[in-house]
């Protein structure tokens, strides 16, 4: 799929980051005619992507959360959120509802919201090399700006 | 930046939660809101989301730890007020089946 337009960040796994990035994503998001329910649903994902980068790619330390936005040709948003942090061991596992490794302050939903918000959530992990997760949302083709 | 403010209506607790929750603002949330229903000892709790323009998991998290807190006293969890996005957040999570939620008026279910 061609692209119309990309943009790449990277950020300190800080939590006051949180707010930026889902803040960065919709002002990119602003050039596809997305509904505000639309808006809402990719901030959502991104704001859990992120979070578990903070929480468990690097636990115990601050490392680099890369992000990478394109809009894609035909009215479609991809969002890449990318750590260096310690990876996932079981990938199936974590995307279960309710498993978590995060104790009693992450509800173990972060995938299974990501899921149900975005048309497609890939991810590819390994342990000790980092995760990357790929997000697609795709918008109305007939709501596109011009 | 996440604000929050009790009041107290009878037996009941009121929380009203403004801005954004998210994991970075509910780090210290749970434990202020502990401290306030110890002092209080409310028979229920509400929390009013009216002005709570966006959640992610974070909220349900806090949801429901506020809800195993007032169920350890016999107490009821309330959730009332809420707008569109955290609406379709908590609906994702299906705890509003074991949890009284009520969405805003104004603006109704999206």
């Amino acid at each position: 799929m061609k692209e119309l337009n990309s943009v790449r960040f990277e950020f300190p796994s800080l939590s006051a980051n949180e707010g930026f990035a889902r803040g960065a994503v919709a002002c990119f998001a602003a050039q596809l005619d997305m509904t505000l329910t639309e808006l809402g649903d990719v901030k959502t994902a991104v704001s859990e992507a992120v979070t578990n980068c903070i929480v468990h790619a690097y636990p115990d330390d601050i490392g680099p959360v890369i992000m990478r936005l394109r809009i894609l040709e035909g009215g479609e948003l991809e969002i890449q959120v990318k750590d260096r942090g310690r990876g996932i061991e079981d990938v199936e596992k974590a995307r279960e509802p309710l498993f978590t490794t995060g104790g009693e302050d992450r509800g173990g939903m972060g995938f299974t919201i990501m899921e149900s918000f975005m048309d497609l959530v890939k991810v590819r992990s390994k342990v000790g090399g980092g995760t990357t997760v790929t997000m697609r949302k795709r918008v109305e083709r007939r709501r596109m700006a011009q | 930046m996440m604000r929050l403010t009790s009041s107290r209506q009878g037996g009941k607790l009121i929380f009203a939660l403004t801005g954004e929750l998210d994991h970075h603002e509910a780090g210290g949330l749970m434990g202020e809101m502990e401290e306030r229903i110890e002092s209080a000892a409310p028979r229920d709790c509400v929390l009013d989301l009216e002005g709570l323009r966006f959640m992610d998991s974070s909220g349900i998290a806090l949801i429901l730890k506020l809800y195993k807190r007032m169920n350890a006293t016999g107490g009821r969890l309330f959730v009332a007020n809420v707008q569109p996005q955290p609406m379709r957040v908590l609906d994702a999570s299906g705890i509003d089946r074991m949890i009284d939620i009520e969405p805003s008026p104004a603006a109704g279910r999206q």
